[in-house]
């Protein structure tokens, strides 16, 4: 195990971070207090409670979540995409690296980003509504496992994008619906009965309901099959960076 | 000598159905430096890329130190340090960061002293804190070079470190690159400048259509390139070389029209003066000398020409 190579493309990936520490902080801030103002206070005083929880309070795992996929997505797609625009991959493809340390590198510094900006939003949250956790330990196994999954399949895209416009094709596309659709502001079961059905079909919703289960003890699916969801695509995601370095998919000829 | 990269009938083929090697042989001794010659489009940058794990080989057998290339490849990459042609570079990191970033890549413990001597080496030392994006030209060629060595590697490959570059920039290349050999760095340098390989090259190799053509002692080169040939028109032609001019071992001409004399630049005595003198005795009359000296342009284009 190369771990100076693995510390040192962790580092300089938190350098990055810290070096624009005021927008990475401040915009989360900015928008997760909008988001308490619009559908906390506006849209939340019309709904008194969902599923014996306050408005205000039900929005936040939603909200963390919302957050994190996209920023642990966009950080870990812009983390190997810059090398490939800028021409400096062919240190990493001639350096005495495999892809694992290089994946734990980029990835662990997406996801610790990620966190970062999740913790600041939970804390954010405090501010403006009452709030308990019902099970801390899985709310935090829940965030981290969430920052590494949307980490790595943030490194796929970057992988695969040819220009910046396919870098954020993804996280436009598919991430943002998808966390929408997700049961993000509301409970699945609000949903009319078709919706529902189609609903189970969004990974997101086994992430978004077991990360509320932490929260308040309730979930629209089981806990063990949030679990099981959450670690089969981290699985996916593994196997298909596996496979990306093995064939050197997009990077090496 | 040892030969510390051996490369052994190798392909390259590209999914296109392009092959950028074919059957490439080469042995490269520890402490020499070896220009690759060749013009664009040759295979240069895709041998390079081969050897320093960039690009995957179709089939052959690469060593680096007695590793290979495949199986072995943290072993030959960590002796390995690649300056490529292009500038890439992060152009927001600093100088300094940027050497010390290639240094831990290649899982080499952090040691800033090691980096700033590079750096003054380099004559980098007051731009270490610069960013990338407010260096000349030159001076970023340079931090790629700093990068490639900032990991102590024992070969290392520059992929036209001139092209493009200044003739003053030039030759301050040239003197880091004699630095490095004497500090007993292997170098191996693409280049399509003749005179760069002829200035600081231990051996020539001259690569085309992706087959390594010749590889040869500069000084062997040389000494091709030291002769010269002196060409004299006669105003009668001549239909055999008289007996007395036999010693000068003359070429003549079909027509018998003019003789061409072949000597040596660098030896004591050309001849010249006593063939004149003989030429003179044995009756023959000259309208005309020319002389003409053969170059390593010449044996390359030669080379080049055959190939196409």
């Amino acid at each position: 195990m190369n771990i100076y190579a693995v510390l040192t493309i962790y580092r300089s990936e938190m350098k990055r971070f810290f070096r624009t520490i005021m927008q990475s902080l401040i915009s989360p801030v900015i928008s997760t207090s909008l988001y308490f103002i619009v559908f906390g206070a506006a849209i939340g005083s019309r709904i008194d409670e969902v599923e014996g929880v306050s408005y205000g309070a039900f929005i936040v795992p939603g909200l963390i979540m919302l957050s994190v996929m996209t920023q642990a997505t966009s950080n870990a797609s812009f983390g190997i995409y810059f090398p490939k625009f800028t021409g400096t991959i062919y240190e990493l493809l001639s350096a005495p690296v495999n892809f694992l340390e290089i994946v734990l590198g980029y990835v662990g510094a997406a996801a610790t980003k990620a966190m970062f900006i999740g913790v600041i939003i939970l804390i954010t949250a405090f501010f403006f509504v009452d709030l308990s956790i019902a099970h801390p330990i899985a709310m935090i196994a829940f965030l981290v496992l969430t920052c590494l999954s949307f980490s790595l399949l943030g490194f796929i895209i970057g992988i695969w994008a040819g220009n910046f416009e396919q870098l954020q094709l993804i996280p436009l596309l598919v991430i943002t619906p998808l966390v929408f659709l997700g049961g993000s502001f509301y409970s699945v079961s609000m949903l009319p009965g078709v919706w529902q059905t189609i609903a189970m079909f969004n990974p997101v919703v086994y992430l978004i309901s077991g990360f509320r289960w932490a929260f308040f003890g309730v979930a629209d699916v089981d806990i063990a099959i949030s679990l099981v969801a959450i670690a089969f695509f981290t699985g996916a995601c593994l196997a298909a960076i596996w496979w990306i370095f093995r064939t050197g998919w997009r990077i090496r000829q | 000598m040892p030969s510390i990269v051996s490369v052994d009938n190798l392909r390259k083929a590209y999914p296109g159905g392009f092959e950028a090697l074919k059957g490439v042989n080469l042995d490269i001794e520890e402490g020499e430096i070896l220009a690759l010659l060749g013009p664009n489009g040759a295979g240069k940058t895709t041998l390079i890329s081969t050897i320093c794990g960039i690009t995957v080989p179709t089939s052959g057998k690469i060593t680096v130190g007695g590793f290979d290339t495949v199986s072995e490849y943290r072993a030959t990459r960590d002796l390995i340090g690649l300056v490529p042609q292009e500038i890439n570079l992060e152009p927001f990191e600093t100088v300094f960061n940027t050497v010390r970033f290639s240094r831990g890549l290649f899982g080499k413990p952090r040691n800033d002293a090691y980096i700033h001597k590079i750096l003054d080496q380099l004559s980098l030392g007051d731009k270490k804190d610069s960013k990338i994006m407010a260096l000349s030209g030159g001076m970023k060629r340079r931090v790629l070079i700093a990068k490639a060595l900032s990991h102590e590697p024992r070969v290392l490959f520059l992929d036209e470190p001139t092209a493009g570059v200044d003739v003053e920039l030039r030759k301050d290349m040239w003197d880091v690159v004699a630095d490095l050999k004497a500090a007993g760095v292997t170098i191996i340098l693409t280049t399509h400048y003749i005179e760069e390989a002829e200035a600081i090259a231990d051996r020539v190799g001259v690569i085309n259509g992706g087959q390594i053509l010749l590889v040869q002692d500069k000084s062997e080169m040389m000494a091709q390139m030291g002769q010269k040939q002196l060409r004299i028109s006669l105003s009668e032609p001549v239909s055999s070389i008289p007996d007395m001019l036999r010693k000068y071992d003359l070429e003549m001409a079909e027509d018998g029209s003019n003789l061409t004399y072949t000597y040596d630049t660098k030896g004591e005595r050309t001849g010249i003066t006593t063939l004149l003198n003989d030429l003179a005795a044995a009756g023959l009359i000259m309208t005309d000398l020319q002389t003409k000296q053969s170059s390593l342009e010449d044996i390359f284009v030669g080379l080049v020409k055959e190939t196409a």
